[in-house]
């Protein structure tokens, strides 16, 4: 479904990826833990096309993410090839980015609407039926800042889910909530990852969570994977000292 | 009995000049209204034309608001007024030479502020955008402009006060407006000092005025984004009532959400 090849990603003379290689199973749920600034988010934005490749190739479902064929030839990939791909791959951000100029409900249904075509009533209701799967069937109406932060995350959620992506990136998406907030959302992904067949990337510092998530877990220090392997493995007896010496650190904290 | 303030009836020098001054300021108006539909017209696209991904684009953008920041207002009107007949053999009519010298100089600075609005809408909403598979024509249309409205409205009254007393400038090639006419007045002979002040009353209230209007549309504006107020745009499907304030009004608004589940008190029901 995903694959890194030798990427490398550099801001300016920062080198946050390097020669990164690792491929994601359709279905598979992942986790990507490491200290801050280790490059997780990053690996989302370039998956988002957020962000372009310095060197290497990422492919999703089989295509080429920064480059497209024309005849027999690779081209710099233009906008309608972007799409086709972002068509893909939904993504929940920390600090929610809801539009603060629509409503609830028009927060899930603009982009079906508008980026896949589906007549505003069918988008209405599939709309009202994520809601009520998120809890807030009763908040369809308000405007987004009278939500808190977990109720906003809940509406993030399921306006990702709306265009129905296959693949699903979570960037720490429980950090900028309120501890008590944090569960509800928690339980929620629980939820949305044990039912389904998507693809999940999850970067978090929640280890009970990654655990119960994840069919594996990726950790990384300084743009380099140093362990791979499933949850129980690498939470219970980390082969490496960094990964032993990172899980310790935020148990502490 | 009430008098209008045109009237001729009116005692002394305010009999004299206000029948003309009423004429000017209807002019001057006209001049300002056409003037700002014209900025604004320009000053959109070109505001975003100044942030395109192609260099020649913005080249197009940069060289129109340099040019017409850059060079004065009057003879921007000469020349589209005294100057363009001897080249083009054109002769444009003298209020619609004047809308048009405003209306590109104001949008040039319009330009400006368009641009510094979109620029200022925060990166994680362009990025919820783009995520959420949006066109870039959508993304602008639906996502960043109405935010970026908001805060193009102060910057934007400013410029239409700005082009307000720069209409008195379309005096000198004789449109009549309310400055034509009080010179025309003090001319034949009218109280100078009592013109002159009608002069500044008058450029005051209709600045005033746009100021008011401005606000308006600012407060519009902001409960459109949720900064003050319950509702986002499917206005017509739904009308909230306007937030309740708690009887005694010490609360302070932002503290009503105890907690994830509590039911909406001012929801619609
Ligand atoms: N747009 C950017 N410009 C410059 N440096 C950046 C940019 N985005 C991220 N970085 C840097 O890249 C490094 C990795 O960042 P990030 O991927 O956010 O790490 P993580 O999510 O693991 O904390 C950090 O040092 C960060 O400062
Ligand atoms: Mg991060």
């Amino acid at each position: 479904m995903i694959r890194f090849d030798k990427v490398v990603k550099r801001f300016g003379d920062l080198t946050v990826l390097r020669e990164l290689d690792f491929h994601v199973r359709p279905g598979e749920r992942v986790t990507l833990i490491g200290p801050s600034g280790s490059g997780k988010t990053t690996i989302l934005r370039l998956l988002m096309t957020l962000e372009r490749v310095t060197s290497g190739t990422i492919d999703v479902d089989g295509q080429c993410l920064s480059h497209m064929k024309r005849g027999d030839r690779l081209v710099p990939a233009d906008e309608r090839h972007l799409r086709r791909i972002r068509k893909k791959i939904g993504m929940v951000f920390q600090q929610f980015n809801l539009f603060p100029n629509m409503n609830v409900l028009r927060n899930i249904t603009e982009a079906p609407v508008r980026s896949l075509g589906v007549p505003r009533e069918q988008a209405e209701e599939k709309a009202r039926e994520l809601l009520e799967m998120v809890g807030l069937a009763d908040k369809a109406l308000e405007h987004p800042s009278r939500l808190s932060g977990g109720q906003q995350q809940r509406v993030a959620i399921a306006r990702a889910l709306a265009m129905e992506p296959e693949v699903l990136l979570l960037d720490e998406v429980t950090s900028a909530l309120d501890p008590e907030l944090v569960s509800g959302v928690q339980d929620l992904l629980r939820d949305i990852a044990h039912r389904g067949d998507l693809t999940l990337l999850c970067v978090t510092h929640e280890m009970r969570f990654a655990k119960d998530i994840s069919h594996r877990v990726l950790m990384f220090d300084q743009g380099r994977i140093v362990e791979d392997g499933p949850p129980e493995q690498i939470f219970s007896e980390p082969a490496h000292q960094r990964t032993r010496e990172f899980l310790q650190a935020v148990l502490d904290a | 009995m009430t008098i209008s303030p045109c009237s001729a009836e009116l005692p002394g020098t305010f009999g004299e000049a206000m029948p003309f001054l009423c004429k000017g300021a209807v002019i001057t108006l006209q001049a300002t209204l056409g003037g700002s539909v014209l900025a604004i017209a320009i000053a959109l696209p070109v505001g975003l034309m100044a942030m395109s991904h192609r260099g020649a684009v913005r080249a197009v953008a940069r060289v129109y608001m340099e040019f017409f920041r850059g060079t004065s207002v009057l003879v921007q009107l000469f020349w589209l007024y005294y100057a363009m007949p001897i080249l083009t053999g054109f002769q444009l009519d003298k209020s619609f030479a004047g809308i048009l010298a405003l209306g590109l100089n104001l949008g040039a600075y319009g330009s400006e502020v368009v641009r510094g609005a979109v620029r200022s809408v925060s990166r994680g909403q362009r990025e919820a955008a783009i995520a959420l598979n949006f066109s870039p024509y959508h993304r602008m249309r639906y996502v960043i402009l109405p935010q970026a409205f908001i805060g193009m409205i102060p910057p934007m009254n400013n410029l239409l006060i700005e082009l307000l007393k720069a209409t008195s400038l379309l005096s000198v090639i004789t449109v009549a407006d309310l400055t034509y006419q009080g010179r025309l007045l003090v001319n034949s002979g009218s109280d100078q000092l009592i013109v002159f002040a009608l002069l500044l009353l008058i450029y005051f209230l209709f600045s005033y005025l746009i100021t008011l209007i401005m606000r308006f549309v600012e407060g519009r504006a902001a409960r459109m984004v949720g900064r003050d107020g319950p509702q986002g745009r499917p206005r017509r499907a739904w009308r909230s009532p306007r937030p309740r304030r708690p009887v005694p009004s010490v609360e302070i608004p932002s503290v009503e959400i105890p907690s994830a589940e509590t039911p909406s008190v001012e929801g619609a029901r």
